[in-house]
């Protein structure tokens, strides 16, 4: 990627994080967001611009940069173009650790807790598949004991639903299809702190992920502890996109699609493309969420559907380029 | 060098071992070639070496000190390697691709020095994918590839190479480079273990043969004493002749048609 392409991607950010501020119930102008988050202007724009909108497309942004660069790191270090970081169980654990919380009536504030301990179990549970068939680093078993989990904490959601009341079905079906509606700063706090560290470590595993992907045995002979080295990533990749999932609930395509965005940019070394995706990820989030915003007003569109209903022509475009 | 000392390698769930106490080393300096028939554990032999398949017993030494106790990215500074198969997962450009030779050089945060890019340079113009170096890896033919391969491992350096059937694919020309370039690797003091199945090739390029038959060594030793046919025509269970190449005056294998239609009928 040539630095006129690092230019466009932090543009585009920009310009999507302004745009996303000046639409909604009221439009503002670019120059009176500006001034709101200033926090000059009139009362109601820094009301709704800076306490109302921002905090939420900080969220979507966020959500965006985790799940383009778990994907990114997850396709590499799975060798496989249609990976992405639910594929693996993150979602489903996720899912059942929230929905468990909620059937069991646990306070609105621990929920996300909840479905991190469920992503995190369902990864762990993946590894121990993968690592009980003497798979290991192998990405093919890793993928599969991610399936595999996946299929399990389905039937369990659908168990523990199967006997909840409505509004416990309600409220969880709306945080399984995904929404950044409820975004708080301290919630965003936590996110950051787990999109940037991860992030970071992902991008210093570039050149791993660059060995990696060549596979195994050629990533052994330059010098890589495959089984240490996939193993970490792996962990790494799923604990950003958990940490998504306890913010936001699931947002699907976002992990899958971005990563391939990127590489048509020219992202080829996997620095660059974790990176790269992080910037179109984020973009990507934020102008669905105000797709999910005002699309059918006043109804919100669930923030999962509309990224996949983006996701879905690039999905058709990347497996026309694959076959 | 590198020693392998009475290794023993068995697969999870299989009976018998793929490698059944190979005793075998390839000193600095020359060219020792694996032979064998398929099967017979020469590639295991080698993703050994890497790490990749685990050891029951034995040895495998480089300089005497024992690669699981030098880690791998000592040893990849040391030891080159082209395996058998690889593919790319996703398109990179051909100069990206062997640039990757220099990961054990580089590590995780160093910057391309001249040294690196010199030695990319050079090994692209040795294997002959200079021309290609913009090209994507996915748009290389089965050949270009293999060259891109030997390319890669050239980068990165070290004092051995090792290379798993790295002619696959090539043709006539482009096999000749490939064995010329590992007797150049050779003279100039490297340590070079080749596994191959150009037996005519191998016996005029290697210094010393290992023939290795169902994980054990069948002959080892000079190029005269294994390219026989009493010792090959048991192991590949085929009638063969070794005369003398009239051109080069090096022993060739000429394989036999099978009298009498023992061929079960399809």
């Amino acid at each position: 990627m040539r630095p006129l392409h690092w230019v466009l991607l932090v543009v585009a950010l920009a310009v999507s994080a302004v745009v996303a501020l000046a639409f909604g119930t009221i439009d503002v102008g670019a120059g009176a967001v500006m001034r709101a988050l200033a926090g000059a202007g009139s009362r109601t724009d820094v009301y709704v611009i800076r306490d109302l909108r921002l905090p939420r497309v900080v969220l979507a942004a966020l959500l965006g940069a985790g799940l383009g660069t778990s994907g990114a790191a997850l396709q590499g270090v799975l060798r496989n173009p249609l990976a992405e970081p639910y594929l693996l169980g993150v979602s489903g654990g996720a899912a059942v650790g929230a929905v468990i919380a909620w059937s069991a009536g646990v306070a609105f504030a621990l929920l996300p807790l909840a479905a991190f301990t469920g992503a995190i179990v369902a990864v762990t549970l993946s590894l121990l598949v993968a690592h009980a068939t003497h798979g290991r680093g192998d990405p093919r078993v890793l993928v599969m004991a991610g399936v595999v989990v996946g299929a399990f904490a389905n039937a369990a959601i659908m168990i523990v639903m199967a006997n909840a009341d409505v509004s416990t079905v309600r409220s969880a079906l709306w945080w399984m299809m995904g929404s950044a509606a409820e975004a708080t700063w301290t919630q965003n706090a936590w996110l950051t702190a787990y999109v940037l560290v991860g992030g970071a470590a992902l991008f210093a595993m570039g050149r791993t992920l660059d060995a990696l992907s060549l596979g195994e045995d050629s990533a052994a002979g330059l010098g890589v502890d495959v089984d240490r080295a996939a193993r970490r990533i792996y962990l790494i990749a799923s604990l950003v996109a958990a940490a998504t999932v306890a913010a936001a609930g699931l947002v699907g395509f976002v992990g899958l699609i971005v990563p391939h965005i990127a590489r048509r940019l020219g992202a080829t070394g996997h620095r660059v493309l974790v990176a790269a995706s992080a910037l179109i990820g984020a973009s990507l989030v934020v102008l669905a969420d105000l797709i999910a915003r005002v699309a059918l007003p006043p109804a919100e569109l669930p923030l999962g559907a509309v990224t996949a209903v983006l996701g879905v022509p690039f999905f058709l475009a990347t497996l026309r380029r694959l076959t | 060098m590198i020693e392998f000392a009475d290794l023993h390698v068995r697969y999870p769930r299989q009976t018998c071992e793929a490698l059944d106490g190979i005793t075998l080393s390839a000193p600095y300096g020359a060219i020792t070639a694996v032979v064998g028939p398929n099967g017979s554990g020469k590639s295991t032999l080698v993703r050994a070496l890497l790490g990749r398949v685990a050891r029951a017993a034995g040895d495998i030494r480089i300089d005497g000190a024992d690669v699981s106790a030098l880690g791998r990215d000592v040893v990849a500074r040391r030891v080159a390697v082209v395996t058998q198969r690889e593919e790319a997962a996703f398109p990179i450009a051909v100069r990206d691709y062997v640039a990757l030779g220099r990961f054990p050089q580089r590590g995780a945060w160093g910057r391309d020095t001249a040294e690196d890019r010199r030695a990319i340079e050079d090994a692209m113009r040795l294997a002959e994918v200079d021309a290609l170096a913009d090209r994507s890896v996915h748009q290389l033919s089965g050949g270009e590839w293999q060259r891109a391969r030997v390319a890669r491992a050239l980068a990165q350096g070290g004092d051995a190479f090792v290379a798993d059937e790295p002619t696959t694919f090539l043709d006539v020309a482009h096999e000749m480079l490939v064995f010329e370039i590992l007797g150049q690797l050779a003279r100039a003091g490297r340590a070079v273990l080749l596994v191959s199945h150009q037996l005519n090739l191998v016996a005029r390029f290697a210094d010393r043969l290992v023939l290795l038959q169902q994980g054990r060594v069948a002959a080892a030793g000079a190029v005269d004493d294994v390219m026989r046919a009493e010792v090959l025509e048991p192991v590949y269970a085929w009638p063969v002749v070794v005369t003398r190449d009239p051109a080069v005056g090096a022993p060739a294998l000429v394989p036999l048609r099978r009298s009498g239609g023992t061929l079960p009928s399809p």
